[in-house]
């Protein structure tokens, strides 16, 4: 069965040491290994101010990371991260199969503007300088109007 | 977009029509229901396809004071988006980027 894609986002103290971040992704890399999954990417977020306090912190050093494997192996790192008294906070999404619909409905909609456009004799990209300059948004006024009478 | 606008103005087309009115009632109505904005979803409008639960930015707007998620007859966002912006509202809520309840 084809890996699936999750992401992984956990929370860890803002007083927390260097070592102390290195220690959790170590360990974080050990488990993924051992259970032929691969890590992706990792993003540090850093510092970010909590919307709630959780266990008395009102910040929190975020760390997102995408991770290829099994439902198992997340299933296990997920435990992993609750035993472990520095991650304050971790959350598991599953992202491949909604990425795919994401990327249908773009790769549909390119498409059905190509051709529209090929249709109507101009080139299938957008040119420089077409169409309405950007930022600007478009008037509102006239057509999103209904009139109302009482 | 301001979320709320012309809600006042709801209330039935015909209803307010009824023959006998206080003559206070119908300056009322007259001022309150000359233009109704029609709701347009914005996901659809700006053609965002990936509602994520990352993008506080995005999903900020939909979240007011209280926390509460904004009704949908407000917002007018169209089901499908209501449904994907719920998770991802839900998601945010979770690692702490959006509150829960704020009093």
């Amino acid at each position: 069965m084809a890996d699936r894609q999750y992401e992984l986002v956990y929370i860890l103290p803002p007083d927390s040491t260097e070592a102390q971040v290195a220690e959790v992704q170590t360990q974080i890399e050990e488990v993924v290994t051992r259970l032929h999954g691969t890590i992706a990417s990792t993003d540090n977020w850093g510092r970010k101010r909590l919307a709630y306090e959780i266990a008395r912190h009102k910040e929190g050093f975020y760390v997102l990371q995408t991770i290829n494997g099994s439902g198992e192996l997340m299933k296990e790192l997920d435990r992993r991260l609750k035993v472990m008294d520095i991650v304050i906070r971790q959350m598991i999404v599953r992202v491949d199969e909604d990425k795919k619909v994401v990327d249908t409905v773009q790769t549909r909609r390119r498409t059905n503007s190509e051709r529209r456009r090929v249709k109507r004799g101009l080139p299938p990209q957008r040119q420089p300088g077409e169409g309405r300059p950007a930022g600007e948004p478009d008037d509102q006024d006239d057509d999103r109007f209904e009139v109302g009478e009482v | 977009m301001p979320f709320g606008q012309g809600r006042s103005g709801g209330g039935g087309g015909g209803r307010g029509r009824a023959g006998d009115k206080k003559p206070g009632d119908k300056e009322k109505g007259q001022r309150r229901t000359l233009f109704r904005r029609r709701k347009v979803c914005k996901f659809c409008a700006d053609k965002i396809d990936d509602i994520n639960y990352k993008d506080v930015k995005l999903i900020g707007p939909f979240v007011p004071e209280r926390g509460k998620i904004l009704p949908r007859r407000i917002s007018g966002t169209c089901a499908k988006h209501q449904r994907k912006l719920q998770t991802a509202i839900k998601r945010a809520r979770q690692i702490a980027l959006i509150p829960y309840v704020t009093e």
